[in-house]
């Protein structure tokens, strides 16, 4: 994505990294997490979690802030707690993220027919029709969602909430040559 | 098939401690955990009977500190969990193996603001390497297991386990877990051991190539039982050995190749071996701050090898040439192998006897000092411990609180075996040492303990000799009484212009009816000539706890002494000293 966007709710990217975490879904161990962070003065940007496949684990995808604390010591402390079976960093160049948006718009006149064009140029959806405004949501990259933002944010945001990045690792792909992609060199 | 067991949850808890081979917790029932106490009634394990909850968990440190053996307590829910967690704070700050029992309100009853309810999960989870709320009666044998597993596996610490009124009343089927079945339930609990073999070249030849190596021990040593291959090490390179606060022990001072303690207090020889080195190999220490003073100051010349059993430790503090994760003994061992195969190739070590000449030369310059009393002045602090030192029976366990008089023991007191120095280091826990004293003796009755204290720490827990002398568990304390909060003061006679804030302690209680009234000796002494009688007569003792109180010196300092904040080249000497400065380069 090339518009830069001083808006980014990020920050600097290269100062945020992704890391997924396999936990054991077990009662407080989101607590142990946040606690973990909370104590060793690390910053978290974002913040999603769920069950994953398997109902025993919850997979965490974090953003997190290493301009302070490197990413190793992040990652080491992290995996001193129990319950954390694994923890992925991923590369953004290697893996497909996405992150959902919603957002309630004034749109009074003709300005709904505006913002419901531009929610047809981002494939955004609405979700809900006001007399005076819409709610519409979209998922996409979270560079595609900050752009979207700027864009709403000309009409008028009443409420907007994001739900924090989700990532998983590119799969990978036979390459024409017959070799793995990535181990090229 | 034999008919199922069929246990309450409360037989279960005891029992699961049985089968781990708890033979000494340390504890005090009330209203939640009463159940469990009913079948320790039958129980082959001993429970000693504290007067403070705080006593309980101390007990348990200098318990586990001795033997190696985790350390157990039992207490109740709210007031005795929150009195909890210091000792629990301070084992994790230590790495002391330590299992903790606490009885909560029935699940029924959890999260309704409920008489002696609180948060002992939330509150504790900071505090304890893991923690975990049984909700099953049938999950009991399961969560003793894995806390005494991952209490003494890795990086030792502490374990709770916090246990509702109703899950210890009712019933279920006695099972007891395999260790397959232990590690399966812990799919995020893996400890390494052994060291990357590429590393162990590396640090080998690292070793073998510096000019002024030092050895710099940390508590790490005794926890992993290292303590014999790093003398191999030391012995094999000739190389300058520190022993940390927490290592005191784990190389004998009485060793030519050991210059004492490094840090803020350290000796100012140990303290410039550091600065001067070209090569700092940590074996089982976390460059800690009181260590490294200002750490862009510290040991700048030197390259890190990090012999550490927690990943997390490689590069928090300082980046390491070297990062070793693995057991410490195992790694010292491949190191020692290592160097002996470069060697039989043709490897040759460096000369390092400038280097160690250079290192000698200090501790000739800056021994030890301090101004002896003057004819009918108050005792020397140092004096005192030296005196405690030189007559105290072979393999004494010495124990100190935190303050002066726990600098002045890791200074003068002679170290020559691991596991005879117990003293709460990371957490600086003040009335740590009475408690632990009496938690030492009862993991190793056959060996004299003294707890060195001061005057302030000991009026925070000294209560707990109640509990020595009910139990018979008979512990010596040397009271060093300057009736100051002794560092405090000294703080602020050098960093505050000589403003004494609320550090004067002169009210204190008579020592030695205190100690009578708790069913101990109490010995005073107040001149020189009766050091000697009052030490001898409370060695002699050994059917009551004797408490003396040697009235000290109100005046006297710590030194050396790094400034907070400061490099450690701008260590303060003694003044003394001074004048000699010029000769630590």
């Amino acid at each position: 994505m090339s518009t830069l966007n001083t808006n980014n709710p990020y920050g600097d990217s290269h100062k945020h990294h992704i890391l997924s975490v396999i936990v054991q879904n077990r009662p407080g161990v989101l607590a142990r997490v946040s606690g973990l962070f909370a104590r060793r003065g690390y910053n978290i940007y974002s913040l999603a979690v769920a069950p994953s496949y398997d109902a025993d684990f919850s997979r965490i995808t974090m953003v997190v802030d290493i301009s302070a604390t490197p990413l190793e010591q992040i990652v080491q402390q992290l995996f001193k707690l129990i319950d954390v079976v694994e923890i992925t960093e991923l590369d953004p160049r290697k893996s497909v993220e996405r992150e959902m948006l919603m957002a309630s718009i004034e749109v009074e006149g003709d300005r709904r027919a505006q913002v419901v064009d531009l929610a047809g140029i981002y494939e955004a959806k609405v979700l809900d029709v006001g007399s005076a405004s819409l709610t519409i949501s979209l998922d996409d990259t979270p560079e595609k969602l900050d752009d979207f933002e700027e864009l709403l944010r000309g009409y008028g945001i009443v409420e907007s909430q994001r739900t924090g990045r989700v990532a998983l690792p590119k799969l990978e792909r036979e390459s024409p040559k017959g070799g793995t992609k990535g181990k090229a060199s | 098939m034999s008919a199922k067991e069929i246990l309450t949850g409360a037989e279960a808890l005891i029992r699961s401690l049985e089968m781990e081979n708890v033979e000494t917790m340390f504890g005090l029932p009330g209203g939640c955990i009463l159940p469990a106490y009913d079948p320790l009634l039958k129980s082959s394990i001993r429970h000693v009977l504290v007067r403070h909850e705080q006593g309980a968990g101390h007990m348990a440190q200098g318990y586990a500190h001795v033997t190696g053996r985790p350390g157990v307590a039992m207490v109740t829910s709210g007031p005795a969990a929150t009195n909890m967690v210091t000792p629990l704070c301070d084992a994790f700050m230590d790495s002391i193996p330590m299992v903790c029992i606490t009885g909560q309100v029935a699940t029924s009853a959890i999260g309704t603001d409920a008489f002696q309810e609180c948060d002992t999960i939330g509150i504790t989870r900071s505090v304890t390497k893991h923690n975990e709320l049984i909700m099953r009666a049938e999950d009991i044998p399961m969560a003793v297991r894995q806390a005494f597993h991952i209490a003494t596996t890795g990086r030792p610490g502490p374990v709770l386990l916090d246990v509702p009124k109703d899950i210890l009343v009712n019933k279920m089927e006695w099972n007891w877990p395999t260790d397959q079945e232990v590690l399966d339930a812990l799919p995020g609990y893996r400890t390494v051991t052994e060291g990357d073999a590429k590393q162990i070249k590396a640090a080998a030849k690292l070793l073998l190539s510096s000019e002024r190596p030092v050895l710099y021990l940390g508590g790490g040593v005794l926890k992993a039982r290292a303590a014999e291959a790093v003398k191999e090490l030391a012995e094999m390179l000739q190389a300058p050995v520190v022993t940390t606060l927490m290592a005191r022990g784990a190389f004998p001072d009485n060793h030519p190749l050991c210059y004492g303690m490094p840090g803020m207090h350290g000796t100012a020889t140990a303290i410039t071996a550091m600065q001067k080195a070209d090569l700092l190999c940590a074996l089982g220490a976390r460059f800690d701050d009181r260590v490294t003073g200002k750490v862009a100051g510290f040991a700048p010349e030197a390259k890190i090898i990090h012999v550490d059993i927690d990943p997390a430790e490689q590069g928090k503090v300082r980046k390491p040439d070297v990062p070793l994760t693995g057991d410490c003994r195992v790694i010292v061992e491949e190191i020692i192998k290592a160097i002996k195969e470069l060697q039989a190739s043709g490897t040759a070590q460096v000369d390092i006897t400038p280097w160690r000449s250079r290192v000698n030369g200090w501790r000739e310059q800056f021994p030890l000092v301090y101004e002896p009393s003057e004819p009918g002045g108050r005792l020397k602090p140092q004096f005192c411990l030296e005196r405690l030192r030189d007559l105290a029976p072979a393999g004494t366990i010495v124990c100190a609180g935190v303050g002066q008089h726990q600098m002045w023991t890791s200074l003068y007191w002679e170290f020559n075996e691991p596991y005879t120095w117990v003293n709460s280091g990371g957490l600086g826990t003040m009335g740590f040492s009475v408690p632990a004293a009496i938690g030492a003796k009862a993991g190793q009755p056959d060996k004299t303990v003294w707890a060195i204290d001061g005057d302030g720490c000991f009026q925070m827990t000294a209560q707990e000799l109640v509990t020595a002398t009910t139990e018979g568990i008979h512990v010596k304390i040397a009271i060093l009484n300057n009736t100051y909060l002794g560092m405090v003061r000294q703080w602020q006679e050098m960093f505050y212009g000589e403003r004494y804030s609320e550090v004067d302690l002169a009210g204190c209680p008579d020592f030695v009816k205190w100690a009578e009234a708790m069913g101990c000796v109490g010995i005073r002494v107040e001149s020189p000539e009766e050091i000697d009688a009052a030490i001898e007569r409370a060695n002699s003792i050994n059917d009551r706890s004797v408490v003396i109180e040697f009235r000290v010196e109100e005046f006297e300092k710590v030194f050396p002494m790094v400034p907070a904040g400061a490099a450690n080249d701008d260590v303060l000497l003694h003044p003394m000293q001074e004048s000699r400065r010029e000769f630590l380069k």
